[in-house]
């Protein structure tokens, strides 16, 4: 029969009646730019879910922000039929977001397979934060697919890397797959490999409803959708469902799968992946990694490793234009219902004026939903640098815990702790040395150090969150020419000799300036920072000292020299209504700058001092194109 | 090409006024401002309305020019008139450019008499034309001197050859002690105009300019700063990097070297940049600019202003002849100037003068910024607590524009 089934075999596979053994649930583990969106495209057009005419390049990507970044910020899961020996099958893919920052989620959706597609750039080889998923998934004891991609380019090194595949997940470089996600060449055989390898769900079928929530997405016009994967016994239409951590039940008002545009069924069996929609408001309600039971028939006992998402990076964000304060506010809300990771608190800064702290799980979590309150609710932001947790031990032996450098507590500090991370590095063996440079430098220790094969290397360290949350993967992209990849993931804290430097401009502290750093760096971020304020800031009508301090010691210090001129020299009769609308415009110039103290300073002088790199080097899809030949 | 007209409402065609120009008129003196838009070559850095062609077409030619301009005098005569102002003498003429010397002294003399015969000119006017040092003679002086002339300001810019020569001034800088000798044996006041800040001069270069243009024994001296504006020659070559300008602690120092050169010769600012050896020899057509007297301006581009309404006029010679040949109003756009920008104005103009302007027309909402500029040393803490004025000091004119900035409440 044909790959894909005919009616009379698809009635076989239909949602809520299919046997178990008839389904395989996947995902696809892959680099940020290795085709992933690509192979899922063409397995939607393969199995006839998506006509040609309906296509779309990253038919899945729903945000503008993925498709243009090409990153998947949530994950999705699309239903597929295919036939293989006669027999319909149902494909559930789960599309598995690629980033570290989002590690949880990532968890989440593989705990809803039984395989996994492992999807490499045959002209790359794998990357860091995929060596971090797949050993994810070996921990879920997933069947690993491997599988080089894009063996249509003329750079391609299919056999090297099937090879190094190899030596990382056993087995022999030939039962590696060769596909070309962009052609089409081998997605055929790959479908035919996953029903073949891909084992199916088994689940107590009789018992109590338990089915894990993988993701929960806020949609403007249907509430909260939840997506989850049942693990035993199966959701029906119009009954009530309880979520085992909150215990909050809801009416189920409809249950579907995707296919990969949501379809209503007549409920979810056992092994199934689809959607429920209770009419909730927001995600937090139907929390990712949650429990979803039968509110008349509760299942004992929750499945495991359900955590709260935490923030482990914060930043405060300001409108530019103090009145769009309330919109900003407004659009966190909005941006909450869609994500159970986003929290915030209103905070004010003395030179920034109010805004709020945001946590983020980590970089890239932060510069999208910045972009996504710029370019959604067109607010223009001020975000300062981003800083990890500290928690601070006084002499009274109270503990401080500070998101906010300048909550940094003064005075008589007994310990300081700073969270650690263990990060993984992948890169061509000709960069050791300048890894290791550029890790020591950052307080890194060494780990270990494996050949992947013969010119590629994965450095093991434990790096202080802050350095990495600083410049550390700028440095590590610029030192190695792009071809390093780099995966952490947060492993606890440690005690570390850290200080607040504080920046004052003629004797006033600018808060949003303030940053903790390790003693040894303070001197250096202090001349780092006067300098570079000294270039920004426009020259006032008297002298402006800037200075660094640690305390009350001044550790660096710039002058900005008092301006000397500031007058049109002539003004006659045809110059009296051009200077006076020139005058009129710098007034508008003129609302764009924060005064501190006296000292008029202006928004881009912040933005251009706050963009310490950190906040734009996190990835996204261009950061790492730089290593494309 | 010029500095662009600025944006406004359109001008009707017939010139005419509203009725809110009547109001005040008897307080506000009346000037007319005459532009002759030629020049015999045009220098790099200048961005005024001038073209160097004799042969614009029409009524726009140098040779009948003077036609053209009187067609307009007769048009402000009209329009005035009928607007309902009362008919005022002409306090002050002034005769700019371009260079109104290219054109022959009969032609300036027929121009004012046209004047003359509109409105009348006051026993005490005041009638200055511009002058260039090549395009005079000790015959074309004493011939504008008879018809009617008390005042001829000289384009001298600097002394030094090389500061002309990038300024791409023609004339000959030994020429400047004669030309002022004529003029004064004439029976003209003399002033000269310096630039400072050109691209390559020194500060020595500008202590010669100075020196220089003192030992005419002139009584007024204007001293600019080199503006490089958008559209010039010396913007493009700055752009290119083939000239590198100053930057403003230079042009900070040489104004200041300015002002205490001319001040020990015995000349006194009056305003920001204008000094006179006596009261009577300031340029009074300036002052009315500053101080919000009433002027119409004649000629392609030139600015007028009565009772609170601005408006300029066509900019190209040819546009300007045409207009008038129709019967229309040459002006190209007008705006009547609200309260708040009539607020904006004063503060910016009278703050330049060494009368220093009453602390009643700073918004009372910002008097409270007068201490910090006064701790500052940019407006005179004497003259503030004492006579109630705002008085720029030394350092508060070269920062004249903050100062406005400051006390209009900017950034509040």
């Amino acid at each position: 029969m044909s790959p894909i089934p005919s009616a009379a075999a698809s009635s076989r596979i239909h949602p809520a009646a299919t046997s178990p053994d008839l389904l395989r649930n996947f995902c696809i583990i892959a680099h940020i730019d290795h085709g992933k969106s690509t192979l899922a495209d063409r397995m939607l057009q393969l199995t006839g879910v998506v006509d040609a005419r309906a296509m779309r390049a990253q038919y899945l990507d729903r945000m503008d922000i993925e498709r243009e970044r090409g990153i998947t910020i949530k994950s999705q899961a699309v239903r597929m039929p295919w036939g293989v020996d006669d027999q319909a099958y149902a494909l559930n893919m789960i599309d598995t977001p690629g980033h570290v920052d989002f590690t949880y989620e990532v968890s989440r959706s593989l705990a809803a397979c039984e395989g996994a597609v492992l999807l490499v750039d045959a002209a790359q080889g794998i990357e860091a934060q995929t060596l971090a998923n797949l050993y994810l998934a070996l921990e879920n004891d997933l069947t690993i697919i491997p599988v080089l991609n894009k063996i249509d380019l003329p750079a391609a090194q299919p056999e090297k890397y099937a090879e190094e595949l190899a030596k990382l997940i056993g087995g022999e470089p030939e039962d590696c797959l060769k596909v070309s996600g962009k052609t089409g060449v081998g997605v055929e055989a790959l479908l035919d490999r996953i029903v073949e390898l891909v084992p199916p769900p088994t689940g107590d079928a009789d018992a109590p409803a338990r089915a894990m929530i993988f993701d929960s997405v806020y949609d403007t016009y249907r509430g909260v959708v939840t997506y989850v994967r049942v693990v035993d016994g199966n959701l029906n239409p119009r009954e009530r469902i309880s979520m085992m951590s909150t215990k909050a039940t809801h009416e189920l008002l409809e249950i579907g799968v995707i296919s990969p545009e949501p379809v209503p069924t007549k409920g979810l069996g056992v092994g199934e992946v689809g959607y429920l929609i209770t009419g909730v408001k927001d995600v937090r309600q139907s929390k990712v990694g949650d429990t979803v039971t039968n509110a008349g028939k509760p299942a004992a006992e929750a499945l495991g490793g359900y955590s709260d998402p935490k923030p482990m990076v914060f930043s405060g964000l300001y409108p530019i234009d103090g009145t769009d304060y309330p919109v900003l506010r407004d659009a966190l809300d909005k941006l909450k219902l869609n994500d159970a990771a986003l929290n915030y608190e209103p905070e004010t800064s003395v030179a920034l004026g109010f805004g709020f702290r945001v946590g983020f799980l980590g970089l890239l979590h932060l510069e999208i939903i910045r972009e996504r309150l710029e370019r959604e609710f067109d607010l223009d932001l001020i975000s300062t640098a981003p800083n990890v947790v500290y928690e601070v031990s006084l002499e009274d032996k109270s503990v401080v815990t500070v998101t906010n450098p300048s909550e940094f507590p003064s005075g008589k500090i007994g310990e300081v702790r700073e969270p650690i991370v263990k990060a993984t590095i992948l890169a061509p063996s000709e960069f050791i040395g300048a890894i290791m440079e550029l890790s020591q430098s950052k307080r890194g220790e060494l780990q270990g150090m494996d050949y992947l094969s013969e010119d590629r290397v994965e450095l093991r360290y434990v790096l202080p969150m802050a350095e990495i949350v600083f410049d550390f993967f700028d440095q590590l992209k610029s030192r190695t020419r792009g071809y390093a990849s780099l995966d952490y993931e947060p492993i606890g804290d440690q005690t570390a000799d850290l200080v607040k430097v504080d920046i004052l401009l003629q004797g006033e502290t600018v808060d949003a300036f303030s940053a903790i750093v390790h003693k040894d760096k303070a001197y250096a971020y202090g001349v780092m920072m006067t300098g570079k304020l000294r270039e920004l800031i426009p020259r006032q009508q008297f002298e402006v000292p800037i200075q660094a301090a640690i305390g009350a010691r001044v550790i660096a210090r710039e002058t900005i020299r008092a301006i000397r001129k500031d007058v049109l020299a002539k003004c006659y009769g045809g110059d009296i209504t051009r200077k006076r609308k020139l005058l009129e415009k710098q007034k508008e110039g003129k609302k764009r700058m924060k005064t501190i103290g006296r000292v008029d300073v202006p928004q881009e002088a912040f933005i251009a001092a706050l963009s310490s790199d950190a906040a734009g080097s996190s990835g996204g899809k261009d950061a790492k194109d730089a290593k494309k030949k | 090409m010029s500095p662009a007209l600025p944006d406004g409402d359109d001008a009707p065609d017939d010139g005419a006024l509203p009725a809110s120009v009547v109001a005040g008129a008897d307080e506000r003196a009346f000037g007319v401002y005459l532009h002759v838009p030629f020049c015999t070559v045009r220098c790099g850095y200048c961005d005024f309305n001038t073209y160097t062609a004799t042969e614009l077409g029409g009524g726009a030619s140098q040779a009948s020019y003077a036609d053209t301009a009187l067609q307009e005098v007769t048009l402000a005569q009209r329009v005035l008139a009928e607007s309902g102002l009362p008919r005022r003498e002409v306090s002050t003429v002034f005769v700019g450019g371009g260079t109104p010397t290219v054109l022959a002294a009969d032609d300036l003399v027929r121009m004012l008499g046209g004047i003359r015969d509109a409105w009348g000119l006051a026993d005490d006017a005041e009638v200055t034309t511009e002058a260039n040092p090549d395009s005079v003679t000790p015959q074309s002086l004493a011939a504008l001197a008879a018809g009617g002339f008390t005042r001829v300001s000289f384009g001298m810019q600097s002394a030094v050859p090389h500061v002309l020569a990038t300024l791409e001034r023609t004339h000959d800088p030994r020429r400047i002690p004669d030309v002022v000798r004529w003029a004064r044996d004439a029976g003209l006041d003399v002033s000269v105009d310096l630039i400072y800040g050109t691209p390559g001069e020194s500060l020595d270069d500008w202590r010669a300019s100075l020196e220089s243009a003192l030992a005419t024994g002139v009584d007024h001296v204007s001293a600019y700063a080199l503006v490089v504006e958008q559209g010039t020659k010396m913007a493009v070559q700055v752009r290119r990097g083939e000239l590198t300008l100053p930057d403003g602690d230079d042009q900070a120092a040489k104004y200041e070297l300015a002002d205490e050169l001319l001040t020990a010769a015995g000349l006194h600012w009056y305003e920001v940049s204008n000094w006179s050896r006596t009261p009577q020899t300031v340029c009074r057509h300036n002052l009315a600019y500053w101080r919000g007297d009433d002027w119409w301006g004649i000629g392609p581009g030139a600015h007028s202003h009565v009772g609170g309404v601005r408006w300029w006029n066509v900019k190209h010679p040819r546009a300007y002849a045409s207009r008038l040949e129709a019967g229309l109003s040459p002006a190209a756009g007008r705006e009547v100037v609200d309260a708040e920008a009539a607020t904006l104005e004063r503060l910016m103009l009278h703050v330049r003068l060494s009368g220093g302007m009453p602390v009643d027309e700073v918004p009372a909402e910002n008097r409270t910024a007068l201490a910090g500029l006064v701790a500052d040393g940019l407006v005179d803490g004497r003259a503030l607590l004492v006579d109630r004025r705002v008085l720029l000091t030394l350092r508060g004119r070269l920062l004249a524009d903050l100062v406005v900035r400051t006390l209009a409440g900017f950034g509040d």
